[in-house]
């Protein structure tokens, strides 16, 4: 755990041998709800990214402190408090984002990813560990959630950032936007993620043999 | 919990945490995440006050064109006014004045259960004409491609530019408009187009007769209305 090697290991997975979406497949509420456009995929990966890191920060620092009786109360406790001022920012900051994401927002204290890396990672690893984990992981969703964002925007609305790319010729397919193409981009990422990740299975165990 | 037994604690670090212990804990949880939510709220909420604010005072704006200011009326129950009467309440009712402060129209806030969620509409109304001159949309989760066409689709805004109020605002389908109180609904949004002209006739019901009443007075200051 001491080696800079390790500490990129410990970043790095989240972002992919162990992406929250693409491998885990946690956090799904808002992977599909809010995917809409790039911008909503882009304010909703932020937000979990704050919460995410904050409370594996606070659950870290405090993990000799927290009884493991009343661990999980606790950690519901810290998560729910960040995603409290992620919604106070965000309505502050940026209203028009903030109406457009709804509820989902205080959705975010339910979301399994963050309750499950305090469980799994924060509540056992000191604070650089923990923090690294966290930007790893909350890397991995925000970039994941963009993806499927990007995918969606396009094809449903014809454009990217809300400025308009194909052109008024092009016919928006509705469907992308609606409940609907939210699984249909999420199943086909999944398919190209892991037919890459076999590859890259097969190639390592290829070289490792030879 | 277990009165007087006097239970000694296991040597290993595995030992259980008495109750008080628990109790500290989850207390200090809870004293921590009041003071960090306490101190966020104070700072933004001043700023979400004021977005609010914003977005009314665009839409009122918005709805009643050539306005240059306006101001919330109060309802004491009989009647709207300008000053609060012994037991009046804010009523959700703007009235706008042009540049020279003469009254333009009246702008409504009503809202209405939708498809999702309620919809929440701001509308001009000209007592003058007897008709909506225009209305918008400040809250809706109308389903993205369909139901958000009620803010989204220019047909369907057209609607209420100059509609009809008397003797009450229906929907119709498509294509179908023929009376000035009517208004086409949008293909594939129906129930959000229809919760929107019931939300127009709800508040028309509550707030026409008032407000004629109202202009009826000269805007109740005296000032010069566009009747006098």
């Amino acid at each position: 755990m001491n080696t800079p090697d390790a500490h990129w290991d410990v970043f790095l997975k989240g972002l992919w041998k162990e992406n929250p979406v693409f491998v885990a497949v946690l956090g799904m509420c808002p992977t599909l709800a809010v995917t809409n456009t790039a911008i909503n995929s882009l304010a909703m990966g932020a937000a979990t990214f704050f919460v995410l890191f904050f409370s594996s920060l606070l659950v870290s620092l405090l993990r000799k402190v927290i009884a493991k009786q009343v661990r999980i109360t606790t950690y519901i406790v810290i998560i729910a408090t960040f995603v409290s001022l992620v919604d106070m920012l965000l309505a502050a900051l940026v209203p028009d984002i903030h109406k457009e994401l709804g509820a989902f927002i205080a959705l975010i204290v339910v979301n399994c990813l963050i309750l499950g890396r305090q469980e799994a990672f924060a509540a056992k690893n000191r604070v650089g560990p923990a923090l690294l984990d966290a930007a790893g992981m909350g890397l991995g969703f925000s970039m994941a959630l963009l993806m499927i964002g990007v995918v969606r925007e396009l094809l449903g609305s014809g454009s990217l950032f809300n400025i308009p790319v194909f052109g008024s010729s092009f016919e928006p397919w509705i469907v992308m936007i609606l409940p609907p193409g939210g699984f249909f981009t999420l199943g086909f990422l999944l398919l190209i993620f892991n037919a890459v990740a076999q590859r890259r299975a097969v190639a390592s165990s290829v070289t490792s043999q030879s | 919990m277990s009165e007087q037994t006097n239970i000694s604690p296991p040597p290993s670090d595995t030992a259980e945490a008495g109750p008080m212990r628990l109790v500290a804990t989850l207390g200090l949880a809870g004293f921590f995440a009041g003071l960090l939510l306490v101190t966020g709220f104070v700072f933004t909420q001043p700023l979400i006050e004021a977005n609010k604010a914003e977005a009314l005072r665009v839409a009122v704006y918005q709805v009643l064109q050539g306005c240059a200011s306006y101001e919330q009326l109060v309802w004491d129950g009989k009647q709207l006014s300008i000053e609060p009467g012994p037991d009046g309440g804010l009523a959700p009712v703007y009235l706008g004045r042009n540049a020279e402060g003469q009254v333009i129209g009246y702008a409504v806030v009503t809202e209405e259960p939708g498809f999702q969620d309620i919809i929440r509409a701001i509308y001009g109304y000209d007592p003058v004409s007897d008709q909506i001159i225009d209305m918008e949309i400040l809250e809706s989760k109308e389903t993205p491609g369909l139901g958000d066409k009620i803010f989204k689709d220019d047909a369907f805004r057209g609607n209420f530019t100059a509609l009809a109020v008397q003797p009450e605002i229906v929907s119709v389908k498509k294509g179908e408009k023929t009376q000035p109180n009517e208004v086409e609904a949008i293909t594939g949004a129906t129930i959000s187009s229809k919760a929107v002209t019931r939300l127009l006739q709800k508040g028309m019901e509550a707030w026409r007769q008032p407000i004629l009443d109202l202009n009826a007075q000269g805007g109740a200051t005296g000032e010069n209305t566009k009747t006098q």
